[in-house]
């Protein structure tokens, strides 16, 4: 991709300046360190909470006789991991030893009329920050300045702008990841599924993924209650074209033909109904249109169904059945990256209707009442009141989103003739938009677009090769963070604490945040005198303290408010406009979408094209992992899932190095390794996300397989919420010479 | 004493936590995996089955390692864990071409490195392997054969399981729950 006024810059800084940095910061903060935590075999250690995925699971860093990391094992008394990290959490100290880490502030110059990376003192580097950020904000206002964020250090420079005057924060895990579901589930229960999600799955008798694939998802809490599950005889039954893992441990695999979802979902309601399968007393107190629904659906026969999924009628009925045998232990479960095919939600509004009639929300094996702690926020002043809103950026659409639409304010970063609510800066942290936010040529003219983009980061991941400013963000293992506030079965607070200094010239968000806030006058905003002290004053409010929090970890609170389940026969009020769960959805009516949810066919794949669907690996966490020492070494690569007969048609072989080519014409930049397997359907292939690292300062990942975001350029956004649905992509082969690790660098 | 491990293959996901936490508890090279994933797959879409399986060294009582090796390196400790003396180790590889599981592996320190069930390290402090604690599925179970109340023990007295080429007569001591 050609880029004009922002050149794409390798982050390799020609010009070394006079760089002399103070790494006194946390200093004071390590040296109370060897005094701290308890001791294991001559290893010493210190409490954190993962960072490596978004389920935060507590542990415990262990550390040898010489200051070394060793490993990190996870903290018995915390409800998200009870003890047990997953492979990336364990894996997690090469993000703090990989040694491809951004070092130093860098600052984009030209010099001689070629743009680089100059490295620049934390001074020189927020100075330049502060002043194009005050220089922008007097023009446009502040609220011009967005910040997307993905991870810890999203809340200390959430607080930074917020002080700044501007609500502008988004994360790509909304409207890229589990917004339908959230929306779906808000509309129907009046309440969302959060992460971790309240899946009661450990006492679930039966189980239900729709293209939800646990187990390769390593979402480590649900991974464990599956587990548990299994032993206890749970029927799972899974829907997904592809043999996932959790296909191979149900009792029912359902292999659907893709994009066809809405279909089997609404002919299950059909036969729950018709066959008076479902919650009588629960549907009468607690819900609202079941009649409408009932109406709804009579057209959604098995047999209707069948034609559209090629899922066999009989099939169909049985697995209603045993859902409803199981009731109200059951879960229709949510899934969490749901941005399909753009009526994602009213997709998930099937599953959400699908729970509530067999009464599954708010019951023992369904969906509990989770709880967190009421945490104070440390005072400080009032924020501004922003004149813009970041949601006006996309006026009149989206209008059920409950959390900003990132693509939407990507869209309003673009100029045009008929938006003046166009964002100058981007302070980008934690997320690599580059493979986070699809159709990239539409991100690159957003970005050419800006006055300032400043990245924030732990790795030269693509986006730092468009900044004007990189910001080297330390590792969580290095670093206080907020406290995590968890909701889950019992309320918990978690303490993330430094093991070990910053590496290189690397600081931690909160550091870097109140450094920019003071730059830019805003003192009043940062009145604590280091996180020791703000966490503190937190926790002691709560009736612990940080001394308590750094030799325990975790500390669990009783619940204070409602129970896990409901009572029997108890009066509940839904948060909904009906008070009631909402079969029938007032709010969809309201915004002119369907109030019960409708098929709508999807594209399927032209002759010789197979639809490109993705996922994850256990071992890596989207495309922050792919360079992670520890966990290359366990994948190190994606490779293109083909069926034989795919294969054999045409002449692939195991292990060859192909290119794809999507619909719109866009080639792959690298080449992926072909696994043919009898585990995926014939109409589409499978690759695995977060691969295909185009920025050769990720010596690990650079070159190693396909990044399937530059081939998801067919978006189909949701209505409703802004959901970017990228499964209506279709890709076929290309075949050229392999361009792939070493040769690529050629 | 006869210490032994069981794999649930209904329940492993195969995510290799195992053989990440087995690195960074015994200090084994990035490159290098004293334990691995292993996934079988049969069938024809759509009637397919897989299995999978952690693996490691099978700890025989009748292990062709420590029979072929000339200078006693390999050996049988505690509970008829197999073991690698790396000092008497001279790296000659008779023990790994004998291994019908393949297990060991060259150490680029010059000698044969291989699972210990963390025998040293963990389990005579009456831990657990580092595999067996961090599994997030509770897929593997460890213990003394000789002692009923043992989770393996236990768990084998449950369910029906298997061994890996039992053809070559090594009476492993690796289970795989089926």
């Amino acid at each position: 991709m050609k880029t004009t006024r922002r050149q794409f810059i390798k982050v390799s800084s020609l010009y070394a300046g006079g760089v002399a940095m103070a790494g006194t910061g946390l200093k004071a903060a390590s040296g109370l360190l060897n005094n701290l935590g308890g001791s294991t075999g001559g290893l010493s250690r210190t409490p954190t909470y993962c960072e490596i995925c978004f389920w935060q699971c507590a542990g415990w860093v262990y550390k040898d006789d010489n200051g070394r990391i060793q490993k990190i094992i996870g903290n018995d008394d915390d409800p998200h991991c009870n003890g047990r990290l997953c492979p990336r959490g364990t894996g997690g100290v090469g993000m703090y030893h990989d040694e491809d880490r951004l070092k130093t502030p860098l600052i984009r110059r030209t010099v001689d009329g070629k743009q680089v990376f100059e490295e620049a003192t934390w001074e020189e580097a927020l100075d330049f920050i502060a002043e194009k950020m005050k220089t922008i904000a007097k023009e446009y206002g502040p609220e011009c300045v967005v910040l997307f964020s993905h991870g810890s250090g999203g809340a200390h420079l959430g607080h930074m702008l917020k002080a700044f005057g501007s609500q502008s924060i988004s994360a790509p895990s909304f409207a890229q990841c589990r917004g339908p579901r959230e929306v779906a589930f808000l509309t129907t229960f009046g309440d969302i599924v959060y992460s971790p999600e309240r899946t009661d799955i450990r006492d679930s008798r039966c189980l239900v993924f729709i293209g939800y694939h646990l187990g390769e998802n390593m979402h480590n809490g649900q991974v464990q209650e599956m587990s548990d599950a299994i032993d206890k005889g749970a029927t799972i039954i899974t829907v997904d074209p592809r043999f996932s893992v959790a296909a191979s441990k149900s009792k029912y695999w359902l292999p659907i033909k893709p994009a066809t979802d809405l279909a089997l979902l609404l002919s299950w309601i059909h036969v729950l109904i018709e066959n008076g399968w479902y919650d009588k007393e629960y549907v009468e107190k607690y819900t609202f249109g079941f009649e409408q629904l009932r109406e709804h659906v009579r057209q959604y026969t098995p047999e209707w169904a069948y034609g559209i999924t090629t899922i066999d009628p009989n099939v169909i009925r049985r697995t209603a059945k045993e859902m409803y045998d199981a009731s109200p232990a059951v879960i229709v479960h949510p899934g969490r990256h749901t941005t399909w095919y753009g009526d994602d939600t009213q997709r998930l509004r099937a599953v959400a209707i699908l729970n509530a009639i067999l009464g599954s929300w708010g019951r023992r094996g369904g969906f509990y009442f989770p709880e967190r702690v009421q945490f104070p926020e440390y005072p400080t002043p009032p924020y501004p009141v922003p004149k813009r809103l970041p949601a006006e950026a996309y006026a009149g659409k989206y209008n059920l989103a409950n959390e900003v639409v990132s693509n939407g304010i990507c869209d309003a970063t673009i100029p045009s003739v008929d938006s003046d609510c166009n964002f100058k800066v981007w302070l980008v942290n934690g997320t690599n938009l580059m493979l986070a936010l699809p159709d990239q040529r539409k991100t690159l003219e957003a970005i050419q677009a800006l006055e300032l983009l400043v990245v924030i980061d732990t790795m030269p991941v693509e986006i730092t090769g468009y900044a004007d400013v990189v910001l080297p963000e330390c590792t969580f293992l290095e670093r206080y963070d907020m406290i995590r506030v968890s909701r889950h079965r019992e309320p918990t607070l978690a303490l993330r604490m430094p093991a070990t200094e910053p590496k290189y010239h690397s600081k931690p968000g909160d550091w870097i945040a109140r450094e920019l806030g003071i730059r830019l006058g805003l003192e009043a905003y940062f009145p604590w005198k280091d996180m020791e002290e703000h966490l503190d004053w937190q926790l002691k409010q709560v009736g612990s303290s940080l001394e308590e929090m750094k030799r325990i970890g975790v500390k669990k609170f009783p619940r204070q408010y409602d129970d896990l389940y409901l009572h029997e026969g108890e009066d509940f009020f839904f948060n909904t406009n009906t008070g009631k769960i909402e079969l029938y959805s007032t709010d969809m009516e309201e915004e002119g979408f369907p109030p019960l949810p409708v098929y709508t066919e999807h594209e399927q794949p032209p002759e010789g094209f197979y639809r490109l669907n993705y996922g994850r690996a256990p071992m890596h966490t989207f495309g922050r992992t792919a360079n992670n020492p520890n966990l290359t070494d366990l994948m190190d690569e994606n490779t293109l899932w083909v069926n034989p007969k795919v294969a054999n048609l045409w002449g692939l072989e195991n292990d060859q190095y192909i290119k794809l080519r999507n619909q719109d014409g866009i080639v792959s930049t690298f080449s992926i390794k072909v696994r043919i397997t009898e585990r995926i359907r014939w109409d589409s292939v499978y690759m695995v996300h977060g691969f295909g690292h185009d920025n050769k300062k990720l010596s690990r990942a650079h070159g190693r397989g396909i990044n399937d975001t530059e081939l998801i350029t067919n978006v189909k956004t949701d209505p409703v919420m802004g959901g970017t649905g990228m499964r209506s992509n279709f890709v076929t082969f290309v075949f050229e010479n392999k361009t792939v690790g070493k040769e690529a660098e050629a | 004493m006869r210490y032994a491990m069981a794999v649930d293959t209904k329940k492993c996901v195969g995510c290799s936590d195992c053989v990440v936490a087995c690195q960074t508890e015994n200090n084994v090279p990035i490159g290098y995996c004293r334990d691995w994933i292993v996934e079988v797959t049969d069938g024809t879409y759509p009637q397919l089955e897989i299995e999978i399986r952690s693996e490691r060294c099978n700890h025989c009582e009748n292990a062709p390692c420590v029979r072929c090796c000339p200078t006693g390196a390999s050996h049988y400790s505690d509970g008829g864990t197999v073991l690698v003396k790396k000092y008497h180790c001279i790296g000659c590889g008779a023990c790994i071409a004998s291994c019908p599981y393949d297990a060991r592996f060259p150490h680029p320190d010059g000698y044969v490195d291989k699972c210990t069930f963390c025998l040293d390290n963990r389990v005579k402090k009456g831990m657990d392997p580092a595999c067996v604690s961090v599994c997030p599925t509770k897929c593997m179970y460890f213990g003394d054969l000789d002692d009923p109340r043992s989770p393996v023990s236990q768990i084998l007295k449950k369910r029906k399981y298997k061994t890996l080429i039992p053809e070559a007569g090594t009476k492993p001591h690796l289970y795989f729950l089926i």
